[in-house]
């Protein structure tokens, strides 16, 4: 008789140590371009003194990096940080490989929100004044979605939250057209925000939204081990013992959080909460741990590089990094359609 | 500036296949005969009370022989000078934005499919919206650029889609990232145009029927001529591609040859109809929707969706000009409205059914 031969070893992706600190060391890279490059470039020993010896620099370079540069480079790392999580999050709970935060009523309802504030409450148009009510608008928004689409039997699936959320975007986006058809200024304001851009948030705003982005992540990674249980399908996922309606829950409130806080800071950004998910899947296989924890690091790392091209690209002036990211995101996304089979997840 | 939707998985109308009566090799379908005359009926009625009010009221009797240019001259003017192109603008539009949209969501087997998917819209706007704001817009006129972008779009999904063959979610992919491609290229022309041309290009981007003449009904109306029939007499291929593709193969249709002319029927309507008065929201997707529930189909019929969009069109426009006469409302944002009530009362009753997905 024969013994039963020994059960092989649990396969482990053995690229698993290297991707993180490649990751981690190239947003680090990228971050300090961010504080160099612009219309001004300052040299990167001159980035590092202004960081670490305010004292004993020039303290124009010192204003540039801390008062400039810093917030726009910490926006680029809490909002793609945000908006790739949420996106990760999303694809792993509806199973859609094109679920995007976009559809869930955020941008429509901070759009909505700001054009609301500038023509009707006669908001003023200073960027970080209209921040809080863009956060508002995307929370009512997504809140809406997610109890229009669980109204009735069944609960919050996925598909009848998108349905309530291309309603409500529809909704929303008629009414926006209205007021700025209708006020000048509210388009004024509209048609910058629109374009998605990391330099309307200051430091002040920043630090009272990292506790809020903290917490969403936290939520974020800590709901990945479920969706890996849900990746099997909700019948299995229950009858391993999960419960599907908590983990639902649980996820959706993490993606209104992140998203809503990067449509407010950012304005609404395509392609990062998409694309960067199946980018990190290619590296980590089907793992969610994996890819949510990959996507932390490779989503900010994409945006930022965005934005500093963008100010690169035309200087003395800008372009906005949602603008860059869409239309380099577009080509990359159409090869990415070509060449391999998104539908498979 | 615009969300893209896909879903990969929708609530289909599920029916028992049972055998019907037929016509001369055609099924007869009594349903959905009875839901064209009605729905033709409405729309024309619609029609006619969109010539009727307005700031000189015309008597309804007086309106249906003013088209014909019998009755005083004064009523005559109104109906035929003043508001006959805006109404027939409107019914056009709406027939051709939906019979696209019935067509494109039958090719890509999704209920949620409509043009702005395939890159029509996005590059009819970044056409029109660059010739606002780089000037050369006055010199080639916006429905040449509407179309002209709108037709260049669609090649560029087309092509870039292809790769031994196309398919329709491959299609719905690329013309994703081309939609993100061209939006950008537009929110980035926004910010660099002055205000007023900013807002001149916003008034477009949101469909409009104002100040429409003879000019921009002529060839809407010989395109649509042309295409809906075209429709019509592909839609046997159209119900097998339904099927999917390798079920269309066995029946017999040419599914290359068959998803191209229909594709090209579908961009060619929609890019006439943007032409004429911009991207009208949710038209292309909720009129077929509409349609396909009130004949109780499993698939959107054509000649129903045109008749609804039209309906849809004119009565919107009709809300937009007497709702708020005063802010001179677009009519993209009463059919926007419109839809999205739509959906969530469809959202509602699926969820009663406990059919929601």
């Amino acid at each position: 008789m024969t013994p039963l031969p020994a059960p092989p070893p649990p396969a482990r992706p053995r690229r698993a140590a290297a991707y993180l600190p490649a990751a981690a060391l190239l947003l680090a890279v990228l971050c300090l371009l961010s504080l160099a490059f612009g219309s001004r470039a300052v040299p990167i020993g001159q980035v590092a003194d202004a960081l670490f010896d305010r004292a004993h620099v020039d303290p124009q370079i010192e204003a540039i990096v801390w008062s400039v540069r810093l917030p726009r480079t910490a926006t680029g790392l809490l909002v793609g940080a945000a908006l790739g999580l949420a996106g990760a999050l999303m694809q792993g709970l509806t199973r859609n490989p094109l679920a995007d935060p976009g559809l869930l009523g955020v941008s429509a309802g901070a759009s909505f929100a700001i054009v609301l504030a500038v023509a009707v409450f006669g908001a003023s148009t200073a960027p970080t004044n209209l921040i809080w009510y863009a956060f508002a608008g995307a929370l009512a928004g997504a809140v809406s979605v997610h109890l229009l689409g669980g109204l009735g039997r069944g609960g919050a699936t996925p598909v009848k939250t998108a349905l309530a959320g291309i309603a409500v975007t529809f909704l929303l986006g008629s009414f926006t057209s209205a007021l700025v058809l209708r006020f000048p200024l509210a388009l004024d304001r509209f048609r910058f925000w629109a374009a998605g851009s990391l330099t309307a948030a200051d430091a002040a705003t920043l630090w009272q939204v990292t506790p809020l982005l903290a917490a969403g992540a936290v939520l974020a990674l800590a709901t990945a081990p479920a969706l890996n249980s849900l990746a099997l399908g909700e019948d299995v996922a229950a009858a391993l013992g999960r419960r599907v309606g908590l983990i639902r829950l649980r996820a959706a409130l993490a993606i209104t959080v992140l998203a809503g806080t990067a449509v407010a800071l950012a304005g609404p950004i395509v392609f990062i909460g998409l694309v960067t998910p199946h980018l990190a899947r290619m590296v980590t296989g089907p793992d969610q741990r994996r890819i949510l924890a990959l996507t932390l690091l490779g989503a900010p790392s994409l945006l930022i590089a965005a934005d500093v091209l963008g100010r690169v690209v035309a200087r003395p002036e800008e372009i906005q990094a949602g603008i860059v990211v869409a239309f380099l995101g577009g080509p990359f996304f159409i090869a990415l359609a070509r060449r391999r089979r998104l539908a498979e997840m | 500036m615009s969300t893209v939707t896909v879903l990969k998985t929708a609530p289909g109308t599920g029916r028992r296949t049972r055998l019907r009566p037929s016509l001369l090799g055609l099924p007869l379908r009594p349903r959905l005969i009875a839901a064209c005359a009605v729905t033709a009926v409405a729309a024309f009625a619609m029609f006619c009370l969109g010539l009727a009010l307005g700031d000189y009221p015309v008597p309804l009797v007086d309106v249906v022989p003013a088209l014909w240019r019998s009755g005083a001259r004064g009523t005559v003017f109104i109906v035929h000078e003043v508001r006959l192109p805006r109404a027939l603008t409107g019914v056009l539009v709406g027939a051709a934005f939906a019979a696209s949209g019935a067509v494109l969501q039958a090719i890509t087997r999704n209920p949620l499919a409509s043009p702005d998917m395939v890159g029509i819209n996005a590059g009819a706007t970044t056409a029109v919206v660059a010739g606002i704001v780089l000037g050369f817009g006055d010199t080639l006129g916006t429905p040449t650029l509407g179309l002209a972008g709108g037709l260049l779009g669609a090649l560029a999904v087309y092509l870039l889609a292809w790769r031994r063959g196309s398919t329709g979610f491959r299609i719905v992919l690329v013309g994703i990232g081309v939609s993100w491609m061209c939006t950008s290229a537009t929110d980035y022309l926004l910010t660099r145009a002055k205000l007023h041309q900013a807002q001149e290009a916003v008034g477009w981007l949101v469909g409009n029927l104002n100040g429409r003449g003879w000019e921009a009904v002529r060839p809407l109306a010989v395109a649509v001529a042309v295409l809906l029939p075209a429709a019509l007499l592909l839609a046997g291929w159209n119900r097998n591609l339904q099927l999917g593709d390798d079920v269309a193969r066995g029946l017999g249709t040419p599914v290359q040859l068959a998803r191209g002319l229909l594709l090209l029927v579908s961009v060619a309507l929609v890019s006439f109809a943007t032409a004429a008065a911009g991207p009208v929201l949710f038209v292309s997707l909720a009129a077929p929707q509409i349609a396909q529930r009130l004949a109780r189909l499993s698939a959107p019929p054509v000649l129903l969706s045109a008749l609804t969009g039209a309906l849809l069109v004119s009565g919107s426009d009709l809300l937009a000009r007497h709702l708020l006469p005063d802010l001179d409302l677009p009519v993209g944002v009463v059919t926007g409205a419109i839809g999205a009530g739509f959906l969530l009362r469809l959202l509602v009753r699926s969820n009663r059914a406990g059919s929601g997905g």
